[in-house]
């Protein structure tokens, strides 16, 4: 269980700084590689949660995938440098008040509702496995998933169509 | 966790193989640095402009379709976790699902979005 | 297996049609693109059949109650794809006047349509999901198919934007709801529910949340921001199709998911839904009196529309009532398909290139040149208000007895309070037409013609055969919303 503590304690301040790092720099490109650590130790934080199918997504799609558009988008826009940002002044007290809020409420939990938390295997149990979720994919979510199918085709269709549309053949 | 314990040996090994290699290149290798070798590469020619030209459009067509067919990955693994059990019908969904994606990709195809002209 | 297949055939058909016409399409010639539109239409009749074929009257659930045929839902399936067909109608002609028929339009609708008819059919709130997704994505690129005008641009960028923000309510809504119930089947939820077992904070909170998110898609103020601009901006085929297709998809997930999953949670939801419907309809009306362009305006009638059609979920809890309200709402959708296509058409049928025409002065004279068009309008005008002999009418009828029968003698109030407001900016139209000097210019497009003067037909007579379809949107909500 300490070592959980321990583990769990060191990922925190990884994932913590990555993404400070990742809004602090003054390079657009340094920010999404910030971004890609900050992703990769919230993987690991969902694997300590005992999801590891989440832990993978996380890793193949957002980690991998998604940031590559990111990283893509920055370059398209040739937005690596940060220009003279235009700030409005009520966004930083804001953003200070809700992160206020936040952990108001997570120190609030923590020590008021400790005790009455299950354990997490208990709480969990093994829904997060691959193997549950095949089987849950291919019997009680059947249609869901073969929706998913067109939905994806119609995306794809979507994006071609709307990024190359004129010099289609 | 400890069912990851091969996972987190297997990271530290390859940062440790990488890193002894880095380590050794700076260790034994010669340096002899001169002007043209401190220069930015750029296959071979002297570098000009800015090294943060914009990019074309097309790059953006090549991340969204990646982003999609990765989605499509992600489906595949619990599948392929549950397959055995699953039997022919997990086949014939499974073919159901590949195929629509299959179509997708066809029609990239056909459109011409893979090509680079 | 196979019955569950059976019971969802007519998306599986428009579906598995649309991913077809897909591949043949890029094996039909360009200058041939008729064919492709012939096609879709021929999908879409086929659906049709199918569906008429199969309708039942005691629901059967398929795929472990992830989806449910009843006749809720094949009411709905009729509803979309006649929108589908009239889709088709109204946009061959135009495409090829705007320069930008291109065969991608017919698929999408499809697409658009089988995740319209998943949305009627959904029994579990992941399928809620993917089927809002599934008939929105094809809609925020069609919104944007008139690639060289920057102002369909805007209008695919921000329905794609708010759409997505949307959506994200609705998952968010859907996780509070699941963490509540521990199920995502409207069942499982209902029951749970009604053992008392779940927290009641974090249902309202998700019932809210999804109804924030629904309420973006079927365009109740206040999240009704985007639809002007949208409407105004997506090709006009587009915005005729989405003004009924999109809201009626809108509104089959609200009265399912609400009616169904939510009775208990009556007396948090219904002072919610109240507001909704009543601040839809006055600003949704009250707006659209100074628009000068015809687009604008029927963008600000569908938003009035809609929270008249609100006015059906108040009756929430009231189980005696519940699928008479329901009835009603789906009886109006019917109506408002109606009269709205043909409204577009006419629209469509004077609208030129570069955005011209689209202004109500631009009417002026259409009573002397054409006088069948300009009656066709004056009918749908008149539909829209809710003046008889036309189906609107009724459709207000049946819905204010709905409401009144419920007991909320306020929102129906400000029902036909609005609807007075209304027949101003609606009149307006007709008296431009019929008053004033002009000389209009309308396209030649027999197809569009044909679309205005059927419509108008059908709105005229409905009003005529209005009870037995009454009865059949009731037989087919009965089971629904038990």
């Amino acid at each position: 269980m300490s070592v959980d503590y321990v583990l769990f304690g060191g990922l925190a301040l990884v994932t913590i700084l990555s993404a400070l790092g990742m809004l602090f720099s003054r390079n657009a490109v340094y920010s999404a590689l910030y971004l890609i650590f900050n992703f990769s130790t919230i993987a690991v934080l969902y694997l300590m949660l005992s999801a590891p199918f989440i832990a993978l997504a996380q890793i193949t799609v957002y980690a991998g995938a998604i940031m590559v558009l990111f990283l893509f988008v920055i370059m398209l826009l040739g937005a690596e440098q940060r220009g003279q940002a235009v700030r409005t002044w009520w966004m930083q007290p804001l953003a200070l008040g809700l992160a206020g809020i936040l952990i108001f409420e997570a120190i609030y939990l923590i020590f008021t509702h400790r005790t009455s938390f299950p354990p997490l295997r208990q709480a969990v149990g093994d829904l997060g496995n691959p193997l549950q979720i095949g089987e849950q994919l291919f019997s009680n979510y059947l249609l869901a998933f073969e929706a998913v199918a067109l939905l994806l085709l119609v995306a794809v269709i979507g994006a071609i169509f709307l990024s190359r549309g004129r010099k289609l053949r | 966790m400890s069912e990851y314990l091969p996972l987190v040996v297997l990271f530290i090994l390859s940062t440790l193989v990488a890193a002894i290699a880095v380590a050794l290149g700076h260790l034994f290798g010669p340096r002899r640095p001169t002007e043209r070798k401190l220069q930015p590469y750029e296959s071979g020619m002297t570098p000009f402009g800015p090294g943060t030209r914009r990019m074309p459009v097309r790059f953006y067509l090549v991340a969204v379709l990646f982003i999609l067919f990765d989605i499509e990955v992600v489906f595949f693994i619990p599948w392929a976790v549950v397959y055995r059990k699953l039997g022919l019908f997990g086949f014939v969904e499974m073919l159901l699902f590949a195929g629509i994606l299959e179509i997708a990709f066809v029609y990239a195809w056909k459109k011409g979005a893979l090509e680079w002209e | 297996m196979w019955a569950d297949r059976l019971a969802v055939l007519p998306v599986i058909v428009i579906g598995a049609w649309a991913v077809l016409l897909t591949v043949a399409d890029l094996y039909i010639p360009e200058h041939r693109r008729r064919i492709t539109a012939i096609l879709a239409a021929l999908g879409l009749i086929v659906g049709l059949v199918v569906n008429l074929f199969i309708q039942r009257h005691n629901p059967q659930t398929a795929y472990f109650g992830l989806a449910i045929a009843d006749g809720f839902s094949s009411f709905l399936n009729v509803l979309f794809l006649l929108s589908g067909l009239l889709g088709i109608a109204v946009a061959h002609g135009y495409l090829q006047r705007q320069n930008i028929a291109r065969s991608e339009y017919y698929s999408l609708l499809l697409f658009s349509i089988s995740g319209m008819m998943l949305m009627g059919m959904a029994a579990d709130l992941i399928i809620v999901f993917i089927a809002l997704e599934l008939l929105s994505i094809p809609l925020y690129v069609m919104a944007g198919f008139h690639r060289d005008r920057l102002d369909s641009e805007e209008a695919a960028l921000k329905y794609f934007l708010l759409g997505a923000f949307a959506g994200g309510f609705v998952v968010y809504g859907i996780a509070l709801i699941y963490g509540a119930t521990g199920s995502t089947r409207i069942a499982a939820i209902l029951s749970a529910v009604q053992s008392g077992s779940a927290s009641p904070i974090l249902l309202t909170v998700g019932a809210a949340l999804i109804l924030v998110g629904l309420g973006f898609k079927v365009a109740a103020v206040p999240f009704h921001m985007w639809t002007p601009d949208v409407y105004q901006g997506a090709p006009s085929s587009v915005t005729a199709f989405m003004a009924v297709g999109a809201k009626a998809a809108g509104f089959a997930a609200l009265l399912r998911v609400f009616l169904l999953a939510f009775p208990t949670l009556s007396d948090k939801l219904v002072p919610l839904l109240w507001a909704l419907a009543a601040l839809t309809m006055i600003v949704g009306n009250i707006v659209a009196i100074v628009q000068s362009n015809i687009k604008r305006l029927l963008a600000y009638s569908s938003i009035a529309h809609a929270g008249y059609i609100l006015m059906a979920t108040v009756t929430l809890g009231q189980s005696r009532l519940m699928a008479d309200a329901a009835a009603a709402a789906l009886f109006y959708l019917l109506a408002y398909l109606l009269t709205n296509f043909g409204a577009w058409a006419v629209v469509i049928a004077l609208e030129r290139e570069e955005g011209k025409g689209l202004s109500i002065q631009d009417y002026a004279g259409l009573g002397k040149k054409y006088p069948a068009l300009a009656a066709a309008m004056s009918v749908f005008m008149l539909s829209l208000i809710g003046v008889p002999p036309t189906v609107g009418f009724l459709g207000k009828f049946y819905l204010f007895r709905a409401v009144l029968e419920g007991g909320f003698v306020g929102l129906a109030v400000i029902g036909v309070l609005t609807s007075l407001v209304s027949a101003y900016y609606y009149l307006r139209v007709v008296v431009v037409m019929y008053m004033q000097e002009g000389e209009p210019v309308v396209n030649r497009d027999a197809l569009l013609h044909w679309t205005a003067a059927l419509s108008a037909i059908a709105v005229l007579a409905l009003s005529l055969f209005a009870t037995p379809l009454f009865q059949w949107a009731t037989q087919a909500t009965l089971y629904a919303a038990q």
